[in-house]
């Protein structure tokens, strides 16, 4: 008879007790809020980048003029971004898996365990700065003088990119950790018992049917760790030396360039802006607009490489 | 009667001889109930004495889910003093129907609502929702208490009322009240503070009911109450309906025809969306008008 | 008759095959690294406090007060003589820790409320298509690097802060302190903005893990839409916002470069007892102030001191863990799941 209908009007909040008006207010206040200033930062960053960014930039390596509004580009401040964020993932992904791995599949006196994984929430804790000027308090030590180079007189300088990818493997390192044992706990005990069961030890169960089960997670802590480690600049302005340009040292390559000095995306918008000693904001921006596009071209793939986790570990299931 | 509900004829076997017919020994053998009459193991009820008012009535009533047509046209009365139960397959429409007339429906996108229901001769849509939802209160399939203590969650509706909270010891008698009458309160009167999750399944429908019965509805609506827990508890709270049936008017919705034997009054049986039988209990499964009722009640199809 | 495959689980001793490592071996070997991480964090630890020490020593509980000018005192900290016996240590840092308490305070409770109010806003009142476009929006803004929100304060904000302070004001404390527009309340605003929207992530993800059955159960009770969300969702969510409330303290206690362009290079304590002056008055966290400092690191004094920060910021954070844990604790009793 009726055809359907609009359904009838629902909970309106003219009805609502004042409180809960009140609530509603503000809540639908914050949400504005939140769209005016995302969209703010959002066009702001996008029309001053593309401004100020041009070929140039990018491919000019950044001279050491008085007047840097006049002269170079950053090309050796992506460089330099590249380099820590490969290094320092290459440290951290062997590190957080096989410790990941351990706490969740052995995990042994359980004091220990827990031990282990106090010590990876404090690191995730620890403010860059503190975990940078720890690492210059151990690479200052002569013992670890072919980290970096030694000036002349003794002092060993401690400021060098094997220094800072160091210090930042550990920034990425709690998110590989993460990723990881999350990974592991999402795989039903039954895919285990099945490879127990087939007479396998718990060693070669790890290797052949855990590890290619979890690339997706591990991939995804990596991809995690590569964002944080990009974005960092309290480990790079102390432990890396602040040179324009890629300074290595008198050694074989690659190791001459490990050793020495440079700069990084982070340091070179740090070191741009009025609260650094140059004076082109416009070479700021364009970096600027270059690390988000960075960051933010990883953090997509993070979601991609989330989504085709879900199809590739459907077996699990 | 049809060829269901009378046995097969009884032969008597002889080795090297021919089987013979013979009559069925008198009074039955003990085993299959004699023809025509009902399951005799199940009780049932007693007729609730008292006037039995009509309070919710629905007039053709279709849901469509998108562009299907979940119900369709269904008109069907809700009585107080009565327990009506909706039966019928899976997928027939009866949990829709339920959740129509408490407007449930409303918080799936997809749904909309054709037809009219009534509540004491108001238009249900002429209502607040909420206020609506407080007269016809729903139990849902899982016992879903809230994560807090059991007094918490009976008087959880009773707080969210109004704009000024009221203070424990006001609203004790009301708690009291309503788990008496959900039977539950002797087994709880010392942990009123007890987190609600820790009461066992059985208990925890029985909370469940005493916080729809809380804000003293006038209809109840159960959605499969029993289907989740023992048979012990299942009994328990088949005895609650009973005895809840004076009160409200209640409206269940079961799977198990058996259940339906043991506590509806009226029956209404679905198929497809459609209200295919409406009548008193006896009468639909003793002998139900419709074909379609005929073969679901005596389990051709379910 | 052949050896019988060994029983499911149990390590076959000696597995004499070429690259197959026993169970024993691999556990050792895995649980080696885990240990080195550990070492290392607790390393950590100890060097920053053995380094941090004898800041500590030479100024006694006195360290964490207040007397003289902070800046000054670094400036003599640096300028010691470089014979270790007469190492100046002398530091009053309550201009810096009192600093860094506003600013994170004050970001934190902003950011939480703004925060909560918001992923409310999303999972429940945001119209469909706008809900689409902010989510992702909001995950974005978490991956911003703090020197960007850096750049933009220092680029856009304080030169409007700047202009909206009256040059009488800026010469009534001239005597004291400079006002410019690197202040504490474009530290707090900013800090603020940045930390927020990880919190938003963390608390929309939770809303929506409440149990349908629940916020189902409690709407068809006749309680409304508002009412749902806050007794039902936000409750079960709280956890959550624990845990969201830690991190973004973490985050905020931590952030050096960012606090460092913005909030005014001096170690000054504001005054609320100012008035309104009170909000352009700079300040410098703890964090900033060991970025700020940083070259001076090779001077012996000046390193332990800014090691002694660090050994506080260490110090703060493990406290910080601590009370989220604690905070955790009483909700597990109503079976509410962190």
């Amino acid at each position: 008879m009726t055809t359907a209908s609009a359904t009838a009007p629902r909970d309106s909040p003219s009805k609502w007790p004042l409180i809960d008006r009140l609530g509603l207010g503000m809540a639908w206040a914050a949400g504005i809020m939140l769209c005016l200033i995302a969209g703010a930062i959002v066009v702001y960053m996008l029309v001053k980048g593309l401004q100020e960014l041009n070929v140039d930039l990018l491919t000019s390596h950044p001279q050491p003029s008085l007047d840097q509004s006049k002269t170079g580009g950053f090309l050796d401040p992506m460089i330099g971004t590249l380099i820590l964020t490969v290094m320092g993932t290459l440290i951290a992904v062997p590190l957080g898996v096989a410790t990941a791995i351990w706490l969740a599949e052995y995990g042994r006196p359980a004091g220990l365990a827990r031990a282990v994984e106090s010590g990876v929430e404090m690191v995730a804790g620890t403010p860059s700065i503190v975990l940078a000027i720890f690492g210059l308090l151990i690479f200052q030590e002569s013992l670890f003088a072919a980290f970096s180079f030694t000036a002349e007189g003794g002092a060993v300088y401690g400021r060098s990119f094997l220094a800072a990818s160091a210090m930042m493997s550990l920034i990425a390192l709690p998110l590989v950790v993460g990723a990881t044992r999350e990974a592991l706990q999402s795989i039903p005990s039954h895919i285990r018992e099945a490879s127990y069961a087939l007479g396998k030890t718990k060693a070669a169960t790890i290797r052949r049917v855990l590890v290619p089960a979890i690339r997706p997670g591990i991939a995804t802590g990596a991809t995690l760790g590569m964002g944080r480690i990009a974005g960092d600049t309290a480990i790079v302005v102390i432990l890396l030396g602040a040179t324009l340009q890629l300074q290595g040292i008198d050694a074989l390559e690659p190791f001459g360039t490990l050793r020495g000095t440079g700069s990084t995306l982070t340091s070179y918008v740090y070191v741009n802006s009025p609260a650094g000693e140059g004076n082109a904001p416009e070479k700021a921006y364009a970096a600027a607009f270059v690390l988000l596009a960075i960051v933010i071209a990883l953090n997509f793939t993070v979601d991609w490489l989330a989504r085709r986790g879900k199809e590739g570990s459907a077996w699990t299931r | 009667m049809d060829s269901l509900s009378v046995p097969p004829p009884v032969r008597r076997i002889v080795v090297d001889r021919e089987p013979t017919v013979v009559d069925p020994p008198a009074g039955g053998n003990g085993y299959a109930p004699p023809p025509g009459s009902l399951a005799p193991v199940i009780r049932r009820p007693e007729p609730s004495a008292g006037p039995k008012v009509e309070r919710m009535r629905t007039h053709e009533v279709s849901v469509f889910y998108g562009g299907l047509e979940a119900v369709k046209q269904v008109t069907i009365p809700v009585r107080m003093g009565e327990v009506l139960a909706l039966i019928g397959p899976s997928g027939c429409g009866k949990t829709t129907l339920l959740r129509t007339l408490n407007r449930l429906v409303e918080l799936t996108p997809t749904a909309s609502r054709g037809g009219v229901i009534s509540l004491d001769g108001g238009d249900v849509d002429a209502l607040e929702v909420t206020d609506l939802r407080r007269r016809v209160s729903m139990v849902f399939q899982q016992p879903n208490p809230f994560p807090m203590s059991v007094f918490d969650n009976v008087a959880y509706a009773l707080r969210q009322q109004g704009a000024k909270r009221p203070g424990k010891d006001e609203l004790m008698p009301y708690v009291q009240d309503a788990l008496q009458r959900a039977g539950l309160w002797s087994e709880v009167v010392d942990k009123l503070d007890h987190p609600a999750l820790r009461l066992s399944g059985g208990q925890q429908q029985r909370l469940c009911i005493a916080r729809s019965l809380a804000a003293r509805p006038e209809v109840l609506l159960l959605d499969e109450p029993c289907s989740a827990l023992d048979p012990r508890s299942t009994q328990i709270i088949e005895d609650l309906i009973l005895t809840l049936r004076e009160e409200v008017a209640v409206v269940i919705v079961t799977h198990n025809m058996q259940q339906a034997l043991r506590i509806a009054d009226y029956v209404g049986f679905m198929f497809l969306g459609e209200l295919v039988e409406y009548g008193p209990a006896e009468q639909v499964f003793g002998h139900p008008r419709e074909q379609r009722t005929r073969e679901y009640v005596s389990g051709a199809f379910g | 008759m052949a050896g019988l495959p060994a029983a499911a689980g149990t390590p076959r001793a000696g597995a004499a095959k070429l690259g197959t490592w026993s169970d024993h071996r691999v556990e050792r070997v895995l649980g080696a690294v885990a240990c080195i991480v550990l070492l290392l964090v607790a390393g950590m630890v100890v060097f920053v406090f053995v380094r941090a020490w004898p800041s500590f020593a030479d100024n006694g509980l006195a360290w964490f007060g207040s007397g003289g000018n902070v800046d000054q005192q670094l400036i003599d900290i640096f300028n010691s003589p470089a014979d270790p016996d007469s190492y100046v240590l002398t530091l009053r840092a309550w201009p810096l820790l009192y600093g860094t308490f506003l600013t994170t305070a004050g970001a934190v409770f902003f950011g939480l409320t703004f925060a909560l109010f918001s992923a409310i806003f999303i999972v429940e009142f945001a119209p469909e298509r706008l809900r689409k476009v902010l989510e992702p929006v909001v995950r974005l803004l978490a991956a911003v690097p703090s020197v960007v929100y850096g750049l933009i304060g220092i680029l856009v904000i304080v030169p409007w802060v700047n202009g909206l302070i009256s040059q009488e004001r800026k010469e009534s404390v001239a005597y004291v302190v400079q006002l410019t527009g690197t202040n504490i309340s474009v530290a707090v605003l900013i800090l603020t903005i940045m930390i927020t929207p990880i919190m938003i992530a963390i608390i929309v993800d939770a809303l929506r893990a409440v149990p349908r059955s629940w916020t189902e159960g409690a709407a068809a009770l006749g309680v409304n839409r508002w009412r749902v969300m806050w007794t039902i969702s936000v409750r079960t969510a709280r956890p959550a916002i624990v845990a969201a409330l830690v991190l973004a303290t973490a985050r905020a206690l931590g952030e050096a470069i960012m606090l460092s362009m913005v909030s005014g290079s001096a170690g000054f304590a504001p005054n609320p007892i100012d008035g309104i002056t009170f909000f352009f008055e700079p300040t410098r966290p703890l964090a900033a102030t060991i970025v700020d400092n940083a070259e001076g690191l090779s001077v012996v004094p000046l390193g332990q001191t800014l090691y002694a920060f660090a050994a506080v910021l260490l110090v703060s954070s493990m406290f910080l863990s601590l009370g989220g844990f604690l905070a955790k604790q009483p909700m597990r009793k109503y079976g509410i799941r962190p």
